[in-house]
Parts: structure tokens; C-alpha cells; sequence
């Protein structure tokens, strides 16, 4: 599949916004108004822009933008329908929970609930995100009982990691909870990917030639339609990823590696060193999350391409 | 509203081609006389890029491909036209976010609005069969309208209510016909040729079939062409006696 770079930003930065999101709201939840106004404040900032962001880009490759408002309308049937619904849902507790965290003396059972209630709808935005990919039979590689729980761990890992450096530049880097929970959730992203690409890469063709063109057994293509590239090929026949998959994959590993132990390094540094390594771990799960889900779209084989030469999928 | 119409009931129809793969030729006509009528009809035009250039670009409703089956003696090529097979339950319509693409309840046809159609192409991932393509130009997605501005239109003559690839098709190996009815000719055509799904097993269901091509004949019934040395060496008539003189003058 064509990866689209709007979409791998969109799913990244959203992503990411999310998974701060959620954790600021259970934060509030169970601590109650923030001590500290500008790191609420700015936290608050970083998880909605990242959304807000994401979902703009979103929007970037549409054919007619400015008819995406129509698309909160099938939300009976369609997954993407849904998302852009609890997307936008997601604003009005999220906001409503950032004003009651950052001022003082706000009611502490509204404030866990409205904490709640925005974790929980930024987590089901991501699920969405991921059902809009793990819904189509014809992507095999998506239609995968992973897809949805690495979409998730991912969106909490990077999150995770922002909320670290966010800490760290506030001078609060060494909260032992937090710096479990960072370095866990990085390690739960990179097991999921590597349970995942292990399970792809040992997947059984099921659809060959035969079947696609319903003359069964040994099936050749000896003619094309046409004489250059069309739209079928170019979004679905997608290949150059594909050969560089195990160094794409390497990489994405090495980053997670090296912001985990950036992020043990913030922990156990407290002082001024301690934002630098944060933010340094921040840039690295990026890359990560970012070339994993360059890898998602283009080593996803669609089964169109049996009408194109493709042997089997 | 991309939920799918209920289309189980007895007496449903469901418009829809049969497409012989035996007697199709690959002569590209059908493809043309789409693109012909559909670039000027219901949606806005099928947009070519650079149609004179280098890299030519743009939507087409209906490609033909050339497939090999078979080994050795037993090899044979064939033509195979694909379009929009009008599935009882595509899943390129239930996943539109904007309600742009529906299934018609009425016959069962597909289609997209291309008002309301926001151009994200995720029915185009949905599908299978790539049977919808992107219009660059106009930002919607195209496809395959069963040429529901033909066949209903009252503008034309009668035998003119038929998708353009129908009419166009100068081999007849492209019907048009209510799949629903079982005692329609395009059903009974389908039941007396074996005529068969796309990728069965996904369960999209698809309503248009292929027909398969008919059993390979290789000998003609064991006719052996005369030798030539015999030619002449017969009856002794005087003709006879013409010919193989001559015969000798050109050996």
C-alpha cells in the first residue's frame, strides 16, 4: 500500500497526542489538580496540538477538503466515519478536563470523572484509527488481531515519552511511576511489533491468481491494460519499502532501544542533563513510531495485486 | 447512507454483466465506448493526464487484461475484462465515512455520488477487484455505474437501453441482464456455461459472472491434409495428367 505521508503523520502525531492525552487525564484522576500551572498548561497544549495537528493533516489527502465535515455522518457503518465523530467528542471533555486540572481548587470528583472520560475516549479514537485499517479484508497484513493492540501500546508509548520530557523540562523527571511506566510501555511497543512482524512474515499466501481470476490453478499475466502505471498500481502495487524492510524494522527497533535508555538516563540524572536526555528520547520514539508505520502501509499487500502479476497474497 | 440496502428478498433484482471469457477478443472496444460515454454522462469527465505524453494517466471504469492458463500444448491465452462486479455486500459502501457511496436498493447497482464524495479512497482499498479508481482531477473517486444513465434513459431508442461495453462488445461476449431472475437469459446463460465469482471466498458477492472459457479443441476431428507428392497421382484423367506436368515444371 502507498504510504501516504499525511496519513503516517496523522496517525503518528495523533497518536502520540492521544496517548498524552489519556495519561494526563488518569494523572488528574488520581492526583487531583495539577501543583504546577505552566506544566499543566503546556501539557494540556502539547496533547491537543498534537491531535489537532494530525487530524489537519488528515484532511491534507482528501480530494475535496472541505467537504470532510460530511464524513461524521456514516458512522453506523463506517470505521473512519466513527473516528472523525470521537475525534471530535474527544475535544469536549479533554477541554473541559484541562481548565478544572490547571486551576486550583477545582472539584476533585469532577475532575477524576471528566479524566476518565477523556482517557477513554482518546484511547476508542485510537482503536478507531486502527479498525479503519484492521477492517479491510483485502489487506491481510491488517486484518491482523495485532493491529489494534500495537496501534494502541504505540499511541501510549509515545505518549508516554512526551509526558516524561514534559516533566523533565518542569524539573520533575525523577517520579518513579512515571519512569516505569514510560520505559514499560516502550518495551510493551516493541514486543507488539516484533510479535506482529514475526506473525506477518510467517503468514500463509491463501489467495493466489486462480482465484482472482477464476480460472484456477497455474495463472499468467501476459498483457497489461495499459501502457503506464495507473492509479491501481501506484496506491495499491506499492514496493520500494519492501526491500529495505528488515533495515526499516532494525531501526525502528534501535530507536526504541535508545529512547528507553535515554529515558533511564533522565531518571537517574535529575539535573540539568535530565530535559536533554528526555527530549532526546522524544525524537528517537518519533522516528520509531514513524518509520513503523511508513513499514505498516508499504509492506501491506493488497489483494488487487493478484490482477496485476502478483502469484498469491 | 452507506449501511447496505436489505437485498435477500425473493424477486430482488440485481442488474449486473456476464463476461465470456471464451469469445472475448481483447479488442479494447468495450473499454473505449465506456470511456467514451462515461467521460461525458453522469459524473463529471474521466480525467486523462498528459493523454499525449510520455506517462499517460487516467480513470478508466473497465480494463482488459491477457491471462496464460495451462502448459506446453495445453497453453492457451485469454482476454479478461474487469470492472465493478456491483457486489451484494461491498464493502467499498460501508465503509464511505460521507455516505457518498451507496447500493442502489431498487437493482442493486453501485455507485458514488460525486457531490458529496470527499476523495479519502478508502473504498478503493476496500475493494478487491480494483474496480474504482481516483480521479485526480476532480478529487472524487470513479467507477463502474452499470451505465445507469442508459439504461433507464428514455431519450434513447430501446435496443440502446444497455451499458455502452454491451453495445460496443462486437463478439456478444458481454450480456447485460437481472441476475436476480433466475429465468432471465443472462441468469439461464450463467447456468447452462458454469458461470462463476471472483474470489468467492472473500463474500463480497460479487453479481456479475465470467463465463469460463469453453474445453481447448486440439485436433479437428482428424482431417490429415493430402500429402503433395500425391497430387496428381489419381484417376489418370487428362486433368489429372495437367496438373502433375505442371507439378513437375514447378518442382
Amino acid at each position: 500500500m502507498h504510504p501516504a505521508y499525511s496519513v503516517i503523520l496523522f496517525t503518528t502525531a495523533s497518536g502520540a497526542g492521544y496517548g498524552l492525552l489519556a495519561l494526563l487525564g488518569l494523572t488528574g484522576a488520581s492526583h487531583g489538580s495539577v501543583s504546577d500551572f505552566w506544566f499543566g498548561a503546556v501539557s494540556m497544549l502539547v496533547a491537543l496540538g498534537l491531535i489537532t495537528a494530525g487530524l489537519l493533516s488528515s484532511t491534507f489527502h482528501l480530494g475535496h477538503p472541505e467537504r470532510a465535515w460530511r464524513a461524521f455522518s456514516q458512522w453506523r457503518s463506517s470505521w473512519l466515519s466513527r473516528e472523525g465523530v470521537l475525534a471530535v467528542a474527544t475535544y469536549i471533555p479533554a477541554c473541559l478536563f484541562g481548565l478544572l486540572w490547571v486551576l486550583p481548587d477545582s472539584n476533585e470528583t469532577l475532575l477524576a470523572v471528566l479524566g476518565v472520560v477523556t482517557a477513554i475516549l482518546a484511547t476508542v479514537t485510537v482503536i478507531c484509527t486502527a479498525m479503519i485499517y484492521a477492517s479491510l479484508s483485502t489487506i491481510r497484513a491488517w486484518r491482523h488481531w495485532m493491529v489494534v493492540p500495537v496501534y494502541v501500546i504505540f499511541s501510549v508509548a509515545t505518549g508516554a515519552v512526551l509526558l516524561f520530557a514534559l516533566a523533565s523540562v518542569f524539573g520533575r523527571s525523577g517520579i518513579p511511576a512515571l519512569g516505569v511506566i514510560t520505559i514499560v510501555a516502550l518495551v510493551l511497543a516493541g514486543l507488539a511489533k516484533l510479535v506482529y512482524w514475526i506473525s506477518i512474515d510467517n503468514m500463509k499466501p491463501i489467495y493466489t491468481m486462480g482465484d482472482a481470476t477464476g480460472l484456477g490453478g497455474d495463472v499468467r499475466q501476459w498483457e497489461l491494460p495499459h501502457t503506464s502505471e495507473n492509479y491501481i498500481q501506484s496506491e495499491m502495487g506499492f514496493r520500494v519499502a519492501r526491500k529495505h524492510a528488515q533495515k526499516l524494522r532494525m531501526i525502528v527497533g534501535a530507536c526504541l532501544v535508545a529512547a528507553l535508555v535515554l529515558v533511564w538516563a533522565a531518571f537517574g540524572f535529575e539535573g540539568n542533563a535530565a530535559p536533554v536526555f528526555a527530549m532526546l528520547a522524544v525524537v528517537l520514539a518519533s522516528i520509531g513510531a514513524v518509520v513503523e508505520r511508513w513499514l505498516f502501509f508499504a509492506q501491506a499487500k493488497h489483494v488487487v495485486s493478484l490482477f496485476y502479476g502478483e502469484q498469491s497474497v | 447512507m452507506t449501511t447496505l440496502p436489505d437485498t435477500t428478498q425473493a424477486g430482488q433484482k440485481k442488474l449486473g454483466l456476464v463476461i465470456d471469457l471464451d469469445t472475448c477478443v481483447g479488442c479494447q472496444a468495450c473499454a473505449v465506448s465506456c470511456k467514451e460515454w462515461n467521460t461525458q454522462g453522469y459524473s463529471a469527465p474521466l480525467t486523462d493526464l498528459e493523454p499525449y505524453g510520455p506517462d499517460p494517466a487516467g480513470a478508466w471504469l473497465n480494463r482488459i487484461h491477457g491471462y496464460e492458463t495451462g502448459e506446453g500444448d495445453n497453453a492457451r491465452g485469454l482476454h479478461f475484462p474487469r470492472s465493478c462486479l456491483h457486489c451484494e455486500t461491498p464493502a467499498c459502501v460501508t465503509v464511505c465515512p460521507t455516505g457518498a457511496s451507496y447500493k442502489r436498493a431498487e437493482d442493486g447497482i453501485v455507485l458514488v455520488n460525486p457531490d458529496t464524495c470527499i476523495g479519502c479512497k478508502l473504498c478503493s482499498w476496500a475493494c478487491p477487484y480494483g474496480a474504482r479508481e481516483y480521479d485526480q482531477d476532480d478529487g472524487v473517486m470513479k467507477k463502474c455505474t452499470l451505465c445507469v444513465d442508459r439504461i433507464y434513459n428514455e431519450n434513447l431508442e430501446p435496443e440502446d437501453r444497455k451499458p455502452a461495453c454491451v453495445k460496443a462488445c462486437p463478439t456478444g461476449a458481454r450480456h447485460f441482464g437481472d441476475l436476480g431472475d433466475e429465468n432471465s437469459d443472462v441468469s439461464k446463460l450463467v447456468e447452462a456455461r458454469g458461470g462463476f465469482d471472483l474470489l468467492p471466498q472473500m463474500d463480497y458477492k460479487p453479481v456479475n459472472k465470467y463465463l469460463p472459457p469453453r474445453p481447448r479443441r486440439d485436433k479437428a476431428g482428424g482431417v490429415k491434409s493430402a500429402p503433395l507428392e500425391t497430387v496428381g497421382k489419381g484417376d489418370g484423367s487428362l486433368a489429372e495428367r495437367v496438373f502433375s506436368w505442371i507439378d513437375e515444371v514447378l518442382s
